[in-house]
């Protein structure tokens, strides 16, 4: 049996009479008032997990925030974050916040499960995608010189190790899972040597799950069957750009970015977040964004600790706010706001019986 | 930095004097020379098809045919054969089928080759969706302009030790430049209302950077085309939401692959899907990107419709309107009326019968 990496990660364990510390990084744009919803939430449904709230700015050009935050996690060993924003105008010494955190803590997968929701209209239906998608090396190395001026150069790294380690926890996942195919998405007819790689060691752990279908798809005709049918695609696997370009794809397929959640596992820590990792920042504190995503992330975030009670009574809560077409917010094309649609939430939470705290 | 602006100044006094006549040339008189490159496959019956059509519409175009099997030269360089290459320099216009690339042929790709030779530095592809072939997305008009010589696709790929594999994206400015110009010339000369820059500078600051830059660049030297900037992940979650919202996207070399196969497959595949690629001195090569279908070749089966819409593109881009606008009504008002479809369309017609309904309807609208 092929072991590529510790896949029982554990959850640290629970201290001060059975509550959870998780590590909160509220980010940028809507990422503070929908921390601060998911806060609400918790403390109504009484769920066992404090906070500790971590901020980091932007705007300094120091990197002693995302340090702290780090830490931080390191410390709790898991965390709910929203999307700190780049300037992608500054000098490249000031490196994505976001991409800086999941290197130093290894977060090596990154998890977006897409399927169609109920009560949310698409042009496709019937879809359920599970997207594992390399999450530290590929083209998001940040490795890049000027040699000559005008002339650049950006390298993009895929090693053996790394690739075996995603391809390992897509067949882990899939069988965990009970699903049937595993596709690998590549450009290796172009990127013969890099991409080649990954192919290759996809193929090697494929051989070691029989049970499991396993296919490999070129990046761009990849796109082309998402749009026009996406229903053949289980388990898909593939490096850090192409993992960027398909789960957007999928995530705008069943209806945009305020619907799916996204986690980031590695070996020793889980980050969760929302699926397409936006700031939102033209529409901050208007009370107008979709808290889906994030209260869906926190779920994930509520199994991973073993609440699975939590996690199932407040997804349910969740998905039934969803059928409600009247409260659906601006980006379902709808006019209701966050706060409408948190409040169902708990009103929802609270039909179903357990213990809350009073309104 | 002053070393910058020294150097971004002189490269704009050498590239205005090197500057290559972006223009599409107007042929208003006379009979036009066009170098044509069957293909393989499917490719001879669809480029019979697009003559039989053009023969019908009376278009004043003469079709010199070529054929493209790489030759090795002097040196065991491969290079495609003399003969083709001085056809396609003289007449300047070409239009090519689809070509096979043999897997163990010892030399690269058909298309590198063409490429590389002609220096084709953009590939432009219009999608818009056809009223008659329906796909879940109704309302596209877009045109995709993807750098086409560097970036991602520049080969440049190591081994480092063992198991670590380095593949080397290359963004110059002097190639980022070119393609710039040419999306907003493209907007200006076919009305388009504005050009969107597609990149990932929050994580490729440099490379995406640069390239981001020279837009900027270029948009100030065009300010009646509105310029937008917007991530590929942005990109890619709007546009299968609505892409309406998109005009011309301009973009390097991966983006562009993925993005324009991506449109693609809105508007209904491969198989309907325009394509040209613009290269230096004034080249121009239209082709289809679908494959080469070995399966259905000589059986009178493929559908042409991708090759005569990359001809209509052709005649476009040499200032034909005219004819470009005759052919394509008709090519349009065939398919929606679903009387002579060929088979990947959901009809079951054959090619000759479909190529005939174009030209009938050619013949009514003259």
């Amino acid at each position: 049996v092929n072991v590529y990496f510790n896949w029982s990660l554990q959850p640290p364990p629970a201290r001060y009479g059975g509550r959870h510390t998780v590590t909160l990084i509220p980010g940028d744009g809507i990422g503070p008032e929908l921390a601060k919803h998911v806060c609400e939430l918790f403390r109504f449904c009484c769920v066992p997990v404090d906070f500790e709230v971590v901020d980091v700015d932007s705007s300094m050009a120091s990197e002693d925030d995302i340090d702290d935050a780090i830490m931080a996690i390191r410390r709790n060993g898991v965390a709910l974050k929203g999307n700190i924003e780049t300037n992608h105008n500054l000098p490249p010494s000031y490196k994505s916040r976001n991409n800086l955190l999941r290197t130093t803590l290894d977060l090596y997968a990154n998890v977006m499960h897409c399927q169609s929701l109920p009560g949310v209209r698409t042009r496709h239906r019937k879809i359920d995608i599970m997207i594992v998608r390399e999450n530290t090396e590929g083209e998001y190395s940040s490795l890049e010189h000027e040699n000559v001026p005008g002339v650049v150069e950006c390298l993009k790294i895929i090693t053996k190790t790394k690739s075996l380690r995603i391809a390992d926890y897509a067949f882990q996942t899939a069988r965990a899972k009970g699903r049937r195919l595993v596709t690998a998405v590549h450009k290796a007819n172009i990127m013969k040597l890099g991409d080649g790689l990954f192919l290759e060691c996809c193929k090697e752990v494929a051989s070691g799950y029989p049970e499991i279908s396993f296919e490999s798809m070129i990046v761009d005709n990849t796109t082309m069957q998402l749009v026009s049918r996406p229903q053949q695609f289980d388990v898909m696997v593939m490096p850090n750009l192409y993992g960027n370009v398909v789960s957007n794809v999928c995530a705008g397929l069943v209806g945009g970015p305020g619907l799916v959640p996204g986690a980031n596992y590695g070996e020793n820590y889980a980050v969760f977040e929302t699926g397409t990792r936006n700031t939102g920042k033209s529409i901050a504190n208007s009370n107008t964004a979709n808290p889906t995503a994030m209260l869906l992330a926190s779920c994930l975030l509520l199994d991973h600790l073993k609440l699975h009670d939590y996690a199932s009574m407040i997804r349910r809560a969740v998905l039934s706010t969803l059928t409600e077409t009247k409260l659906h917010t601006a980006d379902l094309g709808g006019q209701g706001s966050t706060s409408e649609v948190l409040q169902r939430v708990m009103n929802a939470v609270q039909s179903t019986g357990p213990r809350t705290l009073s309104m | 930095m002053a070393g910058t602006a020294w150097r971004s100044a002189v490269s704009q006094v050498v590239g205005a004097l090197k500057k290559e006549s972006l223009q599409p040339r107007t042929f208003t008189r006379g009979i036009h020379t066009v170098t044509l490159i069957p293909g393989d496959g499917i490719g001879p019956e669809i480029s019979t098809a697009v003559m039989k059509i053009f023969e019908v519409a009376k278009a004043p175009i003469q079709w010199e045919e070529r054929n493209v099997t790489a030759i090795q030269g002097p040196g065991g360089k491969w290079m495609i054969p003399p003969d083709a290459k001085e056809s396609m320099d003289r007449n300047k216009i070409g239009l090519k089928g689809p070509l096979k690339t043999p897997i163990a042929a010892g030399h690269p790709s058909m298309n590198l080759l063409l490429r590389k030779t002609f220096d084709l530095y953009a590939n432009v592809r219009p999608c818009a969706s056809i009223e008659g072939y329906q796909t879940p997305y109704t309302d596209v008009n877009l045109v995709t302009i993807r750098e086409n010589t560097e970036g991602e696709y520049s080969g440049i790929e190591h081994v480092i030790v063992d198991g670590v594999v380095q593949s080397i994206k290359l963004i110059t400015e002097q190639a980022s430049q070119r393609i710039a110009e040419y999306a907003f010339e493209y907007a200006k000369n076919n009305q388009r209302a504005s050009v969107t820059a597609v990149h990932k500078a929050n994580i490729m600051r440099m490379s995406d950077g640069l390239f981001l830059r020279t837009c900027r660049e270029a948009a100030e030297k065009h300010k009646d085309v509105k310029f937008n900037e917007m991530y590929l992940d942005t990109v890619c979650l709007n546009m299968v939401q609505d892409p309406s919202q998109f005009d011309v996207l301009v973009m390097p070399n991966l983006y562009g692959d993925i993005l324009s196969d991506l449109c693609a497959g809105l508007i209904g595949g491969l198989g309907v899907t325009p394509s040209g690629n613009i290269g230096a001195n004034g080249v121009a090569i239209f082709e289809s990107v679908h494959g080469t279908a070995p399966d259905i070749a000589g059986k009178d089966m493929a559908n042409p419709t991708a090759l005569l819409l990359s001809a209509v593109m052709m005649l476009r881009h040499m200032g034909l309107h005219g004819h470009a606008q005759k052919i394509e009504t008709a090519c349009f008002d065939v398919i929606r009326d679903k009387k002579a479809l060929t088979k990947d369309l959901g009809g079951n017609s054959k090619c000759s019968e479909f190529t005939d309904a174009i030209c009938q309807r050619v013949r009514e609208l003259v």
